[in-house]
């Protein structure tokens, strides 16, 4: 189990990297939601990788989960998710603003040159 | 309890639902809401810096949990600062933005009061997966204002912040968890003590977690080479909003002073390994970057974003060092910064304005309103920027050379902080004389569709620049406080026992 969850982790982030580092927003969005994927994944093994166990502790001796990544990993998703949907929606918002999903800045003349129409 | 700690957080969260909600189609009654609201957020921000100034660390548990398992709010010298820093910029900013720059989207004022929440939250946690999500509300607020007004530019350059602060918020979730991983703890006082306690084996997984914690700290202060995003940020925000943004850069720059001297302390030369080694290299050419961009920036909106970019750098410098006399003149500087590149910002704007057509681009054209009052404001702001006396740039740029003399390599860090002053004079005195002084030998006028008002904007950036004269003028009184704030950071072991209690003395 450690060697699966390690690898996905390791091959969502390296495509989640990837991706990000492309020109145009909707691959973009697609590696940040892959990254947040990954980070969500490592988050909840952080708690050590434990099958079967209770995530309430009666008897602090015997062996449990560890529901603190857990909690965690509830807030990292809603918060990721949350992000994603802002995301998508500015990156609609600019492929109309600017003819393009392209993600480099205008300069200050071509600035200039669009107020001017 | 101390139920004075929360306020700051849950004032703003009290307000900011009801402007997006209640008073969302009533200018006026929004504008008196966000203001009353800022008002009352700086004089509890006096209060604080009155009560902190007694030297005890007060902290209030969240729910009423015990410190290692619940949220703990912490209220010392240097949150207490940071909390009246943002409440005062907040409010001046507010007063500019009221010139109608907050109608030209929705929700300004709603925005406005979440990342004062955000910013007053992520100052006063005790708790490193608290600062996170403090991190996350100021960054959803700081989207939605980056974006406000719209236009391609803007939203280009929005896209590419949102894009830059969502990969670091996933590397800052890696971090809490590598950390929490081989801690079992993310309460920072509880961090320091177990920090020293972790086994040779999995210290190369904490330093990892460490140095992922730096990355994202540093890509909130924009320090080389994680500062891409600084300038096309800035640069296209409205006005007021990149003035307000002058203090977000500074929550990196608080997150390195609050975490890495408490739990990775620099006393453990061990665990100091990765900071003496980065940061100050990387802050002084940070500052190099800034300057030069300055030099080379083509529009006034552009070179203000580099200055910011450079002022982050000398902060940045001083905190490197890490020991009480560089984090105390690192702090002089960092609200002095903060509050001249804000006026800066904010003049930037009133020249933008004021030039339909042309905007802030560094060209001359014909005389615009009111060209004299707002070029002389131009003036005492570019001076506070520049750190040329007899404002607190100067003063501020003093104590960092003399608290990093000695230091390793002390002639290279005073050699870039007086030669980028130079650059950065000879830049705002050209692009000055461009905008301000040529403007009256060209004919003819702007007629701007109607005629912006006046009054209210210049009260505000007057303010800023006059608490930056009493910033000055009570430079003795402020050094003793910062002083004693510096002191109180290195004195860990009395934050540890404000929040833990006396438990942690035994074990240790």
């Amino acid at each position: 189990m450690e060697h699966l969850i390690a690898s996905a982790v390791a091959v969502m982030t390296a495509a989640g990297i990837y991706l990000t580092l492309s020109q145009g927003t909707f691959t973009i969005v697609m590696g940040l939601t892959l990254l947040t994927y990954a980070t969500n994944l490592f988050l909840f093994t952080m708690g050590r990788l434990a099958a079967n166990q209770p995530g309430i502790i009666f008897d602090p001796t015997a062996a449990h989960a560890d529901p603190i990544p857990q909690a965690l990993v509830l807030t990292a998703i809603v918060i990721s998710f949350g992000m994603t949907a802002l995301l998508l929606v500015m990156s609609v918002r600019g492929y109309f603003e600017s003819d393009g999903d392209a993600v480099d800045l205008l300069g200050p003349e071509e600035t200039v040159a669009r107020n001017r129409q | 309890m101390n139920h004075w700690l929360i306020l700051p957080i849950l004032l703003p969260a009290i307000v900011a639902p009801l402007l997006a909600m209640a008073v969302r189609h009533d200018i006026v009654l929004a504008r008196v809401y966000s203001v009353g609201s800022t008002v009352l957020l700086v004089l509890i921000g006096l209060l604080q810096v009155w009560m902190a100034s007694d030297g005890t660390t007060r902290t209030y548990s969240l729910g009423n949990w015990a410190a290692p398992f619940g949220i703990v709010l912490v209220l010392d010298r240097l949150a207490a600062i940071m909390l009246l820093l943002t409440a005062v910029l907040g409010l001046f900013v507010l007063l500019y933005a009221i010139n109608g720059c907050d109608r030209r989207g929705r929700h300004f004022h709603a925005l406005f009061q979440f990342q004062l929440m955000g910013l007053n939250g992520a100052f006063l946690t005790g708790d490193l997966f608290n600062l996170f999500v403090f991190f996350e509300v100021l960054l959803i607020a700081s989207y939605g204002l980056m974006i406000h007004g719209g236009g391609a530019a803007r939203t280009r350059a929005a896209i590419q912040y949102v894009v830059v602060n969502l990969v670091g918020s996933s590397l800052f979730l890696f971090a809490l968890g590598l950390i929490y991983g081989v801690t079992g703890t993310l309460n920072m006082a509880d961090l320091a003590t177990k920090v020293p306690q972790v086994d040779s084996g999995n210290q190369a997984l904490l330093y990892t977690g460490a140095t992922l914690l730096l990355i994202v700290f540093g890509i909130k202060a924009a320090m080389v080479p994680l500062h891409f995003w600084l300038p096309g940020t800035y640069a296209n925000a409205a006005g007021p909003v990149a003035a307000l943004f002058s203090v977000m850069t500074k929550v990196g720059a608080y997150g390195i002073i609050r975490v890495f001297i408490l739990a990775f302390g620099p006393q453990d030369s061990e665990q100091h390994w990765f900071i003496a080694e980065w940061l100050m290299p990387s802050a002084a050419v940070t500052l190099v970057l800034g300057m030069i961009g300055v030099v080379a920036a083509r529009s006034l909106s552009q070179q203000s974003g580099f200055a910011a970019l450079a002022s982050m750098g000398t902060v940045m410098i001083a905190v490197a060092g890490f020991t009480p006399q560089t984090e105390s003149a690192a702090l002089y500087y960092l609200i002095h910064s903060t509050l001249a590149i804000a006026a800066l910002f904010l003049v930037v704007d009133a020249v933008t304005i004021r030039r339909p057509g042309l905007g802030d681009a560094l060209t001359s054209g014909p005389k615009f309103a009111h060209l004299g009052l707002i070029g002389s404001m131009f003036f005492v702001a570019v001076i506070a920027v520049a750190g040329m006396p007899p404002l607190s740039g100067f003063t501020g740029k003093l104590l960092i050379l003399d608290a990093t003399m000695g230091l390793r390599g002390w002639g290279w860090i005073w050699a870039v902080v007086l030669g980028t002053s130079l650059l950065a004079i000879i830049s705002f005195a050209s692009s000055g004389s461009m905008i301000f002084w040529k403007s009256t030998s060209v004919d003819g006028q702007f007629v701007a569709p109607q005629r912006p008002p006046i009054a209210l904007p210049m009260v505000a950036i007057g303010s800023i620049l006059a608490v930056l004269f009493l910033f000055t003028a009570f430079s003795p009184a402020v050094n003793q406080y910062l002083d004693a704030t510096a002191e109180q950071l290195f004195d860990t072991h009395q934050y540890i026992r404000a929040v833990l209690g006396g438990e942690e003395l035994a074990s240790s």
